[in-house]
């Protein structure tokens, strides 16, 4: 017992659960706008993963960080616009769209990638986000270090869930998106057009997600490899149901999700005699447990899935 | 004048055959251009495709056995979708059919004799892929959980799962500490299609069970019941169609092709498991699906022509510099026209 104690106890821990939770929290907030207008973007692993390739490409060829975000984020939307055109002007399935923009999406990631690293081996690394420490809060004992001396991007990760909570439930914006989400026709019947709407939380939505996946090359690693996502974006799908579509409970969902994986990372070498695939499951089954627990009780939004054409019930 | 478009009332047989075709000519004609801007000739990279899956009797033999384990995940992505049934776990399944093939073979059965031991063997993948594909179903309709979602999470674990046993209790010490498991016995190995080559008769056994397949949708109640429940749930539900049974048959259908897909890629290539035994074929396997229209038959096409990209990109790769890649990225590329060419096929402009 001494050992769990002495691990929740520890600061490098709650360090590590706000780095882990960035690109979850970027992640799930784009997933939950998209499926507060009514689209399931099943694009987000691939989307995340050229998010990773581009920020990271981006800042090895000189651009500074910052840019390297912004274009991670622009090329999310890019994806974005391809996934809404599917699914929203052509209104095709939304599950077999989505699946097929991530496998493009993370195959042409790779196909840059091996274009510019032609060979296997170390791949090159960049210098990437330092930690920031906040200035009158970071010398507070334990909670310092922990919480407030992170890299920027979490900060913004932060700030960003509050501000879509404050669109989507405090403004005529947010009532729009909602109600596309819910009901198109009433949406429509409003002066709302369901079609720009979902166009837009599409392409804002899939830039967030290519934000998270370049914080894991910007700031949580220095270099870029395949397969480094790792099924982020399933879990961030099934974040937005564990938080019932709501932002602030996604950061909260993020963060406990993200304490558990920095949780079981450091029992891994704390512990002997467990093989450590069965420390590396833990996310994924916790994934699915939170998705049973809460599908019965979250209110999905009642018109995801459903592609909208005018005048057609 | 106003174009709209209508809905189609049935689908011309052209149109069926065209469509794959037009969808595969423009999912090339965009990977040229990524080929083009890598400084390659474009027509002469896609000639060393073609060549390199093609232009040797090794060659072709290697790209019908890349085939196989695909035309199995296609099947099984295929008759899972015609039920609206999202089995994305294809990949889990496949390497749960794997080891389960290895760990019966060298712990429990490999005394057998060989025509007893393969088609055990051969089931024991199958039930295993069935296993695993329950989980998903169950929590679907016991607690309505997305099953895209869970089936997905489920590669993950499944595969963390293998490594964990190819680590420990199934490690072969005979590897040099190289995480691999034991080797199915000599006898256990399917037996070759084709003498001096790696083709063996898992390709015949696929297209059988793509043919098999076909006929159990056509032909059969269950298969008509498989077809409702994906059409119209509701209203298959109201004509006296037991959903839930019918998606328990399906996904164990679905589970056990890719299950086999594992086993017969272990029995007839490798004889043993590692982490990559599998390319990503559960994945390419929803394309061959979609490539294929969702028809069983058309599943066998769609299988050749995707390994067709996958071993003749490794060749073209090797003489223009070009990343292998190209190769998924071309079969991504593929699901995408074809969404959108089914799209113009369900409809016709009008004015």
């Amino acid at each position: 017992m001494s050992v769990l104690f002495d691990i929740i106890a520890s600061v490098g821990l709650w360090g590590a659960v706000l780095r882990i939770a960035t690109p979850l929290i970027f992640g799930t907030l784009g997933a939950l706008l998209c499926e507060r207008a009514g689209v399931l973007n099943l694009g987000i692993e691939g989307i995340m993963t050229f998010g990773a390739m581009i920020g990271w490409l981006s800042v090895y060829h000189g651009a500074d960080l910052w840019t390297g975000l912004v274009i991670a984020a622009i090329t999310g939307g890019v994806f974005g616009l391809l996934h809404s055109g599917l699914t929203v002007t052509l209104g095709l399935s939304q599950h077999v769209a989505g699946l097929g923009v991530t496998l493009f999406a993370s195959s042409f990631s790779y196909y840059v990638f091996r274009l510019i690293v032609p060979t296997a081996g170390t791949p090159p690394t960049i210098a990437p986000f330092q930690p920031i420490a906040i200035p009158g809060l970071s010398t507070l004992p334990f909670i310092g270090p922990a919480f407030f001396t992170q890299t920027a991007p979490t900060y913004l990760a932060i700030l960003i869930a509050l501000v879509l909570a404050y669109i989507l439930f405090r403004t005529p914006l947010g009532l729009a998106i909602r109600m596309t989400g819910e009901n198109p026709h009433a949406a429509e019947a409003q002066g709302v057009n369901p079609m720009k709407v979902r166009y837009g939380a599409v392409i804002a939505g899939s830039a967030l997600m290519g934000m998270g996946g370049a914080f894991l090359t910007l700031s949580a690693f220095n270099s870029f490899f395949p397969t480094m996502v790792q099924g982020r974006g399933w879990i961030c799908i099934a974040l937005v149901v564990f938080a019932s579509w709501r932002p602030g409970r996604a950061l909260f969902g993020a963060l406990l999700f993200a304490f558990f994986d920095a949780f079981q990372l450091r029992l891994q070498t704390a512990v002997d005699g467990v093989p450590y695939q069965i420390f590396l499951m833990t996310p994924y089954v916790l994934s699915i447990v939170a998705l049973a627990v809460m599908a019965r009780r979250a209110r999905v939004p009642q018109a995801l899935m459903q592609p909208y054409r005018r005048g057609e019930r | 004048m106003i174009m709209r478009l209508e809905r189609r009332e049935h689908r011309p047989l052209y149109l069926m055959v065209l469509t794959p075709v037009l969808a595969v000519i423009a999912a090339l004609a965009l990977s040229g251009i990524l080929i083009a801007i890598a400084g390659a000739p474009v027509l002469d990279a896609y000639w060393r495709i073609l060549t390199g899956a093609f232009g040797s009797r090794l060659s072709a033999t290697e790209t019908l056995t890349r085939a196989t384990p695909l035309m199995l995940t296609g099947l099984a992505a295929a008759v899972a979708f015609r039920a609206r049934l999202w089995n994305i776990g294809a990949e889990g399944q496949f390497y749960l059919g794997a080891i389960a093939v290895a760990a019966a073979s060298s712990k429990l059965l490999g005394d057998l004799p060989a025509p007893v031991l393969i088609p055990t063997l051969l089931l024991v993948g199958a039930a295993a892929g069935m296993a695993l594909i329950l989980i998903p179903l169950w929590l679907r309709l016991r607690f309505s959980v997305d099953e895209v979602v869970t089936s997905l999470l489920l590669n993950f674990i499944a595969l963390l799962f293998v490594s964990m046993l190819i680590d420990g209790v199934l490690k072969d010490p005979l590897a040099f500490g190289w995480p691999q498991s034991q080797s199915v016995s000599d006898h256990a190995m399917l037996p070759k299609l084709v003498a001096r080559s790696r083709l063996h008769i898992g390709f015949a056994i696929a297209i059988v069970l793509a043919i098999i397949v076909h006929l159990i949708q056509s032909r059969t109640v269950f298969g008509l019941q498989s077809r409702a429940a994906g059409l119209n749930p509701a209203g298959a539900v109201f004509a006296g169609v037991p959903l839930g049974r019918t998606l328990v048959k399906v996904a164990c259908l679905s589970g056990g092709l890719a299950g086999l897909a594992g086993a017969i890629e272990v029995l007839g290539v490798k004889g043993y498991v590692t982490t990559d035994l599998s390319p990503g074929f559960g994945y390419a396997g929803i394309v061959v699906a979609m490539l294929a229209n969702l028809n069983p038959l058309g599943v066998i096409l769609a299988a050749i022509f995707t390994a067709t990209m996958f071993v003749g990109a490794d060749g073209m790769s090797r003489g223009l510099g070009i990343p292998t890649y190209i190769a998924d990225v071309t079969v991504a590329l593929s699901l995408l026209t074809m969404l959108i060419a089914l799209f113009f096929t369900q409809y016709r402009i009008r004015r």
